[in-house]
């Protein structure tokens, strides 16, 4: 099997306001941005997999016992930014398949952000 | 393995109910089921019968989610008539010929409505009660009636719950409605002779004539060879256009007789409390089923036969519930009235004491049920108002704490005790969790919080709205166990909101990063964020979206709109009071037209429109702003409406104009955060035509001033609110509601509603009148001038937003592609609107899209 994998420019750092998240299309794929007060930058898939709507990005950020999380807004559901796992499930099933945030390598460079994405050929 | 045949005969309520729970249950595909119906519907409502009349659409009335009969592992055979059951082929065989072979047989065939053998039956005009083809025959006939100068003159024969149904029915299409009844008295298999009368007189105030003691002789043709008049026993005559049975029902046996299986004494297939027949392939469930532990039951209810479907799933798929036996408690509510019933209701219990109240002003009745020594309390009676049926329901076979009289006297007269509900009481009802296992998880399992609870009990897991009793029933085990009730906000405060609010005064910090240092630890997270915005939002009324704080609000709070299950936003405007110019009303028409909003008239008096995405939402408001509008905040932890009458101004009943007084409230409070929404209503008279007591604060006009009443709540634990004051001028009104929505603001707990607020402050309502009205504790000085600053420093957040271009950053779609629509979305159009495609609908469209390659 081969892949390519790319490096997508979304914005500038800038455009990331700390706290808050915002969506991106990278590629054809809704992608979620965080730009947390650590200065760190996380990439998470926007739909969130309890709603099976593009919202993820839209929640509020947080910990759980240090480990950086999202909060979906709409279930209120909560995963990790780091690993893209379902910590609290609010004892809901997802909708189609996993339960976890698929997540996307995140790159900033001279101010731009950039996520890698992988395709498999 | 192929699976196993599974033919259930009946396609009615319970059918439903068994093929539900078995596609549920049954996650490996064991079984296929065939259902054989006689009717040519889908499974429907039965008990929403009557609801025909105002829907008229036979497709409103199916039960569940249609998508069950799509189901690979369901096949539904319609107008089909099961003639036959052949126990040694195992197969059933249809009226048409057609066979359908089983490995296990299910039988669901209800009843069939019965009438007296009595001359006349057969005459166009007469009626039974039971099917829907039955109602939509009747509505026909009443609607084609040629007129005699009156309205259609209608009659119903039995005076039992399908009668008082039926009599409603035929008012409601405008005909007169005579019950003739035979016994002594309405609902005889509910009420006594004494709750028969009191039925009996609310139900003619509503225009019903009701005639008891009465035998019908026979049904009399009129002229045109229809029915025309019915003779009674005492030979009097009366003429009437429609007769209606409604005499009972019988159980439809007659498969399983004609099939050797064994009858129960008064008719229905016998079964054992597995809901087996002789024949262990053989099943009864529903009406049709006559189950030993219900060797009495003579009413068609539709909970014991819900229990049998999912006891009979549960014993196919391998386990072994049991079938316990109906709970005859009912609650009804016919032509409007309740009617309730339930535990030994006869006081047929020897030595057994009767606690009666009959209300001659409001033609209520209600009774309890007590042993000898009026103690532990045995069953009631409620008929006109059955307010606390639902308290005590849980109680039958407990201790009733306090004096009796208390539950039944009306609400306000005598204080009633505090329950300590029974273990077998239910506490979830979506999970049908009881009181006991709550007590076992937090005693012996060690669950000490709400989510330990909730985890191993999954009480408070689907609709959440028994949470706050889940929660009390824990404290008060913890309590009891000298466990520390933990207060913690979450795991990054341990303190409890009002604690928090008290600590952020006084501290006089604004900032999330600082408050966190210093009374926190950590990050935060969902729960604490929106808690501390909400409470620097009371303190200091600075802008939602100000500095820094847009991280803390959920994303209605940020985007000042309603998240819908698509991820798409409501618009709701203020309509203050309700009132609104034709102008006004064209705009928002116009904006939803060219925003393609799907568009609804809400509980509260005002418009909704959704579907907007969030990069629409600036230029929608651009919009209404430009026209006078502002944030309705139907997203906020705030004010929501203040709901008025029409009042003096048009009304000849008002003595007060409460469309001024409720504009004025809400403009007073629109915009107050606070730890729950706040509702608000003000009625121009006595009559209460906008529901005001049923809402945080009620405003009631009185000849000499206005009535404030506090603390009522719809929702989940719907209350009336009390009164706090009486006959003040309009001045009185505002500093009251000041004080009271101050004091709340700064002492009640996160999510916590006016009424358990009110309920848990210590000293009750009395303690909080004194606060407010006697200044007991020298804090209304500073209660008034926090709201005076509030209402001062008022601005329209949408307006503010729309003038700061930072902020309008918030409302990109991709932070790439800002006004790009998500591309996830997908609507259909329904009744002339859009509305959100459902998951299968979605995949179609796909699938038609040539996308799911
Ligand atoms: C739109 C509306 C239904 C409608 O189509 O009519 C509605 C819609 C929602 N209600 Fe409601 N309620 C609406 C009138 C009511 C009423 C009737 C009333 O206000 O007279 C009640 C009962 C009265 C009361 O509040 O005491 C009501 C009791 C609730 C509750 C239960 C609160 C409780 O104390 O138990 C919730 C749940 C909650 O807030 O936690 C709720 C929650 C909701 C939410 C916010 C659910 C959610 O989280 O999405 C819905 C938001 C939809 C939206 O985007 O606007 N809604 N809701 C009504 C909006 C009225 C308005 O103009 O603002
Ligand atoms: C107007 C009205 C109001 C009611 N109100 C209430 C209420 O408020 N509360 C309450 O608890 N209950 C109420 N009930 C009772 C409730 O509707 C019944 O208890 C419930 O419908 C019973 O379900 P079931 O599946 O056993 O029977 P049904 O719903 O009657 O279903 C049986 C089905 O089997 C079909 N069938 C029978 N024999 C055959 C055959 N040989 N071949 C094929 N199909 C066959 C019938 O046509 C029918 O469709 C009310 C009933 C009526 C009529
Ligand atoms: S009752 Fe309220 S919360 Fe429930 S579905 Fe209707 S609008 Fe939504
Ligand atoms: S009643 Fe408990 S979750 Fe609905």
């Amino acid at each position: 099997m081969t892949a390519t994998v790319s490096e997508i420019h979304v914005c500038r750092i800038d455009d990331l306001t700390p706290g808050l998240g915002a969506a991106a299309l990278v590629e054809g794929e809704q992608v979620a941005l965080f730009r947390l007060d650590d200065g760190t930058v996380h990439a998470v898939q926007n739909m969130c997999p309890f709603a099976d709507a593009a919202v993820i990005s839209r929640g509020i950020t947080g910990d759980r016992g240090g480990e950086p999380t999202i909060c979906s807004p709409l279930y209120k559901q909560v995963f990790s930014l780091v690993t893209g796992e379902c910590l609290v499930t609010m004892d809901k099933e997802p909708v189609h398949t996993s339960p976890d945030l698929t997540v996307y390598p995140v790159t900033v460079r001279d101010g731009d952000v950039l996520v890698t994405v992988v395709r498999s050929l | 393995m192929s699976p196993e045949r599974i033919v259930v005969v009946g396609a009615g309520m319970v059918a439903q109910r068994f093929v539900q729970t078995l596609r549920e249950r049954d996650v490996d595909g064991r079984f296929h089921v065939t259902v054989i119906g006689e009717e040519s519907y889908a499974p429907y409502d039965r008990v929403a019968l009557t609801s025909f009349f105002s829907k008229a659409n036979p497709e409103d009335l199916l039960l569940g989610d249609q998508r069950l009969w799509n189901d690979s592992g369901v096949t539904l055979v319609r107008d089909a008539r099961v003639a036959r059951i052949d126990r040694a082929a195992r197969a059933v065989t249809t009226d048409a010929g057609e066979s359908f072979p089983y490995d296990q047989l299910v039988l669901a065939t209800g009843s069939s409505a019965w009438a007296p053998p009595l001359p006349g039956l057969d005459l166009p005009g007469v009626f039974m009660y039971r099917t829907l083809d039955d109602v939509a025959a009747l509505q026909e006939w009443v609607r084609s009636r040629p007129g005699h100068g009156g309205p259609v003159r209608g009659a119903v024969i039995g005076g039992g719950l399908l009668g008082l149904e039926a009599a409603g029915a035929l008012q409601s299409m405008g005909a007169t409605s005579t019950v003739i009844e035979f016994a002594d008295r309405l609902m005889a298999l509910q009420v006594d002779r004494s709750g028969g009368e009191a039925l009996k007189g609310l139900i003619e105030r509503m225009g019903v004539q009701v005639k008891c003691s009465l035998a019908t002789d026979a049904v009399l043709a009129g002229a045109d060879g229809n029915v025309g008049s019915l003779r009674f026993n005492d030979g009097s005559e009366q003429l009437f256009d429609v007769v209606v049975f409604a005499t009972g029902i019988r159980p439809r046996d007659e498969l399983a007789r004609d099939a050797g299986l064994a009858l129960g004494e008064r008719g229905g297939v016998k079964v054992d409390a597995a809901c087996r027949t002789e024949d262990p392939r053989i099943s009864a469930i529903g009406e049709c089923a006559a189950s030993e532990p219900d060797a009495f039951l003579s009413v068609g209810l539709i909970a014991p036969g819900n229990s049998m479907a999912d006891v009979t799933v549960e014993r196919l798929l391998g386990g072994s519930s049991q079938y316990n036996g109906a709970d005859t408690a009912t609650k009804l509510k016919l032509l409007g009235v309740d009617v309730a019933s339930f535990g030994d209701a006869f006081a047929a219990t020897p030595g057994a004491l009767e606690v009666v109240y009959s209300d001659p002003f409001s033609g209520a009745y209600k009774k309890l049920v007590m042993t000898d020594d009026a103690s532990v309390l045995l069953g009631g009676m409620f008929v006109g108002d059955a307010s606390a049926y639902s308290q005590l329901r849980p109680m039958v076979g407990s201790a009733l704490p306090g004096d009796p009289s208390s539950w039944i006297l009306p609400e306000g007269v005598a204080e009633r005790p505090e329950l300590e509900l029974p273990d077998e009481a239910t506490v979830c009802s979506c999970n049908n969790i009881t009181a006991g296992s709550v007590r076992h998880a937090v005693n012996e399992e060690g669950c000490h919080d709400l989510g330990a609870v909730k985890a191993c009990t999954k009480a408070g897991t689907a609709c959440g709205s028994c949470l706050p009793l889940v929660k009390k029933i824990m404290n008060t085990e913890l309590e009891k166990g000298g466990f520390e009730v933990s207060n913690a906000l979450c795991e990054h405060f341990a303190m409890s909101r009002s604690q928090l609010f008290s600590a952020i005064q006084v501290a006089g910090l604004t900032t999330f990063t600082d408050i966190i240092d210093r009374f926190g630890a950590g990050h935060g997270c969902d729960i604490c964020k929106p808690t501390v915005g909400s409470i620097l939002a009371s303190i200091y009324n600075e802008h939602v979206l100000a500095d820094g704080r847009a991280a803390l609000q959920d994303t209605n709070d940020r985007v000042m709109a309603n998240m819908q299950k698509d991820g798409t936003y409501s618009v709701v405007p203020r309509i203050p009071g309700g009132e609104i110019t034709p102008d006004k009303l064209m705009v928002i028409a116009e904006v939803a037209q060219e925003f393609d909003l799907y568009t609804k008239i809400t509980g509260g008096q005002r418009i909704d429109l959704f579907g907007a995405r969030l990069e629409q939402l600036p230029a929608i408001w651009q919009r209404l702003v430009a026209a006078g509008m502002e944030s309705g905040h139907a997203y906020g932890k705030s004010l929501r409406t203040v709901k008025s009458c029409v009042g003096s101004t048009w009304c000849r009943f008002g003595v007060q104009d409460s469309v001024g007084m409720a504009i004025a409230l809400e403009l007073r409070y629109r915009g107050l955060r606070s730890p729950h929404k706040m509702k608000i209503g003000v009625s121009g008279c006595a009559r209460e035509c906008a529901e005001a007591r049923g809402k945080d604060v009620g405003v009631i006009a009185t000849e000499k001033g206005w009535n404030v009443y506090v603390g009522g709540n719809g929702g989940f634990a719907p209350a009336h609110a009390q009164l706090l004051v009486e006959d003040v001028d309009d001045a009185t009104v505002f500093q009251v509601i000041d004080r009271y929505l101050m004091l709340y603001i700064r002492t009640a707990d996160r999510l916590q509603r006016t009424a358990p607020w009110q309920a848990e402050y210590e000293g009750g309502l009395d303690a909080i009148r004194d606060v407010i009205v006697n200044d007991s504790l020298g804090i209304c000085d500073d209660l008034d001038a926090h709201m005076a600053h509030h209402v001062d420093s008022y601005e329209d957040e949408w307006k503010a937003v729309l003038d700061d271009p930072e902020r309008l950053r918030q409302f990109q779609s991709f932070v790439n592609a800002p006004q790009e629509p998500d591309p996830s979305l997908a609507y259909v159009v329904e009744r002339g609107q859009r509305r959100p495609a459902t998951g299968s609908e979605r995949e179609s469209m796909l699938a038609d899209a040539g996308r799911a390659l």
